[in-house]
């Protein structure tokens, strides 16, 4: 079944120069794993497709349940110098939280 | 032995009553209080640039004013960036403060410069070190003539040196966020600078408070609808002990919330290899933190491991990169996302035909996809108003003040039901952009002075 990641993981997101973060946080630690294996740094850049400019990295962050992105080209040249209304990049965190993912029946 | 660190300020703008609040709430050992973001250092510099005695965060001034009676009757310390690029001004700010509030003679303050670099840029190209961005390559000559700022970050070293020699108001220029939380730790319980657990045990606290109640309830996903009492929330505090491992917690009384969720949400904030958060005091490795809620609004850190410290600071160079302004206008119910697009439309002809040049105009619809973009979807027909938000930019200002004449005029000439024109036209600023750049660390030499109240 498809699950809204919102129902799944929280998260929060910040800028580094033009470079967005976000970091994904399971819910619940065992729905870590499923995380990890569906939120792949490919997925989450076609995901973001349109919004960003550059790739996207990802790292694991087991002990914490979590991931964290890199969605480099984000911010639209970075904090100082952006026109947007989130020019720190705030809001990627639930822009990610959008996505769908596939798990197995009776998840959530 | 356990030491108090709380979190009084995480950033300049931050809530006027935090530091009160964890003073008079329970007990505390050090109150930390970061000022500095990268935008703060060059609008600090350009206030020096009008008044040699101005360049710090004002704010401190009367911020301690509130708390330093009781910081001196009680033998709290406090660090603070609050220096900005004029910690001596702050300093005798400060000094002159706590003489007025009778405290002549009993307040030592501790002053740490050597982090600007502004006045040495030449030299040290010319010996050398090139300063090249470090993310793109690009040499530092390309934007040299347009530099507003230089500043080296310094660590935890000169504030631990300030406290060694009395100080109980550290001030300081651009010491990391996380030194001024280090520091404390390293002169209570003695560690060594090359005890590099324990350097990345005291620089994940000091990320995980450096953003005051960031970790304690505020902007907090996982929890805001049930997070209790906002409206008086608690901004954080470590309990440290001398192995490295601490408690994050908050005063008792207090709103928000200190959970695992919320001190996760802030650790993997502002994060980049989780593996490689480097500091001038060392690196810190993120995937070797280890939480456990411990009773109500505890969370226990331990199991934090660190590696050596680079030869290099890096510094943050903040340069004039042109002008930008950005306008908006709300239009209402019906057919409000469509008016807004018509009036973009009006508005980008008109910038054409006068023949204006910029680097980016950008339009957003807030209310429709100013935070999430395309991933928002389509929005409903029926929205009950869209506010219409242009930016522009441009490397000459004339261009971009002529924009900002365009607006209003769309309010008669337009499309209809538009209002929210009421701050006026907007404003023309300066675009300063940030070269992040990497000065070994011998070039640097920090300075420590006490001055007395």
């Amino acid at each position: 079944m498809k699950a809204r990641l919102l129902d799944l993981a929280h998260a929060r997101s910040g800028d580094k120069g033009d470079t967005a973060n976000v970091g994904v946080i399971a819910r619940r630690p065992e729905w870590y794993p499923l995380l990890a294996r569906e939120l792949t740094a490919t997925r989450v850049a076609a995901h973001f497709t349109g919004m960003i400019t550059g790739p996207v990295e990802r790292f694991e962050l087991p002990n914490l349940h979590a991931l964290n992105f890199l969605l480099h080209g984000a911010l639209g040249g970075g904090g100082t110098v952006s026109l947007k209304t989130d020019a720190q990049g705030k809001t990627f965190s639930t822009a990610l939280l959008r996505m769908e993912i596939e798990v197995p029946d009776g998840t959530l | 032995m356990t030491v108090r660190i709380a979190s009084g300020q995480g950033f300049w703008g931050d809530w006027l009553e935090a530091p009160v609040r964890q003073i008079e709430g329970g007990p505390v050992d050090y109150l930390m209080m970061d000022f500095l973001a990268e935008v703060t250092m060059s609008i600090l510099q350009k206030q020096r640039s009008r008044d040699p005695a101005l360049g710090y965060a004002r704010d401190v001034v009367p911020l301690l004013a509130r708390i330093l009676p009781a910081v001196v009757e009680r033998g709290i310390r406090v660090t603070t960036n609050a220096g900005g690029v004029n910690p001596d001004a702050c300093a005798a700010a400060v000094a002159e403060t706590a003489r007025d509030l009778g405290l002549r003679g009993r307040l030592k303050i501790g002053v740490v410069t050597g982090d600007d670099i502004l006045a040495r840029l030449d030299d040290l190209l010319a010996r050398g070190v090139t300063l090249a961005d470090m993310d793109t390559g690009r040499p530092l000559s390309d934007i040299r003539d347009r530099v507003l700022s230089a500043n080296a970050y310094l660590g935890s070293a000169p504030v631990v040196q300030a406290l060694a020699e009395g100080a109980q108001v550290v001030i300081t220029g651009r010491v990391t966020d996380t030194g001024l939380t280090l520091a404390p730790l390293v002169h209570a319980f003695g560690w060594s600078p090359e005890a590099w657990d324990l350097m990345a045990a005291g620089t994940i606290a000091g990320h995980i408070i450096e953003c005051g109640a960031q970790a304690s309830g505020g902007n907090y996903l996982a929890g805001w609808p049930t997070v209790p009492s906002l409206e008086d929330v608690g901004y954080p505090l470590v309990e440290a002990e001398p192995d490295g491992s601490f408690v994050v917690t908050k005063h008792p009384g207090t709103g928000g919330a200190v959970t695992v969720a919320s001190v996760t949400e802030q650790l993997v904030y502002e994060m980049g290899d989780p593996r490689q958060y480097i500091t001038p005091d060392g690196v810190a490795d993120f995937t070797t933190v280890r939480l456990a809620q411990d009773g109500r609004d505890r969370v226990r850190v331990s199991g934090i491991r660190g590696r050596p410290a680079t030869p290099y600071l890096k510094v943050s160079i903040a340069y004039a990169a042109g002008w930008k302004a950005v306008g908006t206008l709300v239009y209402a119910w019906p057919d409000a996302y469509a008016k807004a697009r018509e009036a973009d439309r009006v508005l980008r002809a008109r910038l054409e035909r006068l023949g204006l040049k910029f680097d980016e105009v950008l339009t957003e619809f807030v209310g429709v996809n100013a935070t999430h973009g395309p991933l928002a979807g389509e929005p409903s027909p029926d929205l009950p108003e869209v506010q219409l938000r242009v930016g522009v930019r441009a490397g000459d200002r004339d261009g971009v003040e002529r924009f900002t004449r365009e607006l209003a005029p769309l309010i008669l000439n337009g499309p209809p039901s538009v209002t929210g024109f009421a701050g006026g036209r907007p404003k023309v600023e300066q675009v300063v952009a940030y070269w992040p750049a990497l000065v070994p660390k011998a070039e640097i030499r920090p300075a420590v002075r006490i001055v007395a109240a």
